[in-house]
């Protein structure tokens, strides 16, 4: 199994997320935005970043480049795994491969921090993660506010969608805890084969730098390729 | 075929929170401006050849639901300008 990770122009977590896969022992490959074709990836990762500058609006540039184009015919023909950390959400929702779109932060800061996040819902593509389940990972972004609109909002949640919470020490989804302004406190959805969120799992990978719950959730969604593969083969 | 400018102008759905537009206002007020709300919006000017004033306006839209607005978070509209004629 091998693991494409894509460097957009103006990516800066490409070469960490590379790093976190390869201390978990998995193949990768790098995939450049450019390029036409998957090159025989079992699954990609859209790495955090600025993608063209976020230009015009965070991800809407980067998800109509080649690669893209891509990526979205193998969700649709073969259901791709992809996760998606920050820029990669950003990028998916522009692409239309995750519904909701992010925005500004509520308060106009960039917010780089810990942040504990909760499962809301144990999801297939993250076996071993439990709903209810807390971690504590890093945030990074100026604009990760979740948004849509209540009607979807109630859709996301009634379909299981809606993965990841921010929460407070507590484990409660509270306004305080609530790093961004994002609708329902929402830090992370899921659909079909696709998965993002606005932490950076990549930078917690060892508890002596302050967390290695990002090396559990890459964990889970290496198990769930896995398991996947197992199921494709019989 | 003519020329044409047509100005897209994005802004952001009425009901969502606009931070930038926020500290803006924020920022008139200081300076002493009796301003209450700011929305900062995208002026997006495309020049594009077109059979007509019709076809520019299509082809805006649909540039604009492609790309240059986000349908989830933001409105928009379009204005187009005959420049000239062409040869």
């Amino acid at each position: 199994m091998r693991i494409g990770v894509v460097t957009f122009p103006g990516s800066n977590c490409d070469q960490d997320t590379l790093d976190a896969l390869d201390t978990l022992g998995v193949d990768t490959l790098r995939l450049w935005y450019r390029d036409a074709d998957l090159a025989g990836a079992d699954a990609v990762v859209l790495p955090g970043g600025f993608s063209y500058g976020d230009y015009l609006r965070s991800g809407a540039l980067a998800a109509k480049s080649p690669i893209m184009t891509a990526i979205q015919e193998a969700v649709v023909d073969r259901q791709l795994p992809l996760l998606g950390i920050c820029n990669g959400f950003q990028i998916l929702t522009e692409a239309g491969l995750l519904p909701g779109g992010l925005r500004a932060n509520h308060h106009g800061q960039f917010r780089c921090d810990w942040q504990r996040v909760k499962v809301i819902e144990a999801s297939p593509l993250f076996p071993g993660l439990e709903a209810g389940e807390v971690l504590k990972l890093p945030i990074a972004h100026g604009e990760g506010s979740y948004y849509m609109d209540e009607e979807s909002l109630q859709s996301l949640f009634a379909h299981g969608e809606a993965w990841l919470q921010y929460v407070d020490a507590d484990g409660q989804a509270q306004s305080w805890a609530n790093p961004n302004g994002s609708v329902a406190n929402l830090a992370g959805v899921a659909r079909g084969s696709v998965a993002a969120l606005m932490p950076h799992p990549e930078r917690a990978m060892m508890d002596i730098l302050g967390s290695d719950d990002g090396h559990r959730l890459l964990t889970a969604w290496l198990c769930g390729l896995e398991r996947r593969a197992l199921y494709a083969r019989g | 075929m003519a020329r044409f400018t047509a100005i897209v102008t994005v802004t952001l759905k009425k009901d969502i929170l606009d931070p930038a537009g926020e500290a803006t206002a924020h920022t008139l007020q200081q300076l002493g401006y009796p301003v209450a709300g700011v929305r900062l919006g995208r002026h997006v000017a495309l020049t594009m050849d077109a059979a007509d004033e019709g076809a520019a306006l299509r082809l805006s839209r649909q540039m604009a639901d492609a790309l240059l607005a986000n349908p989830i978070m933001e409105t928009y509209q379009v204005q187009v300008e005959s420049l000239c004629e062409l040869e």
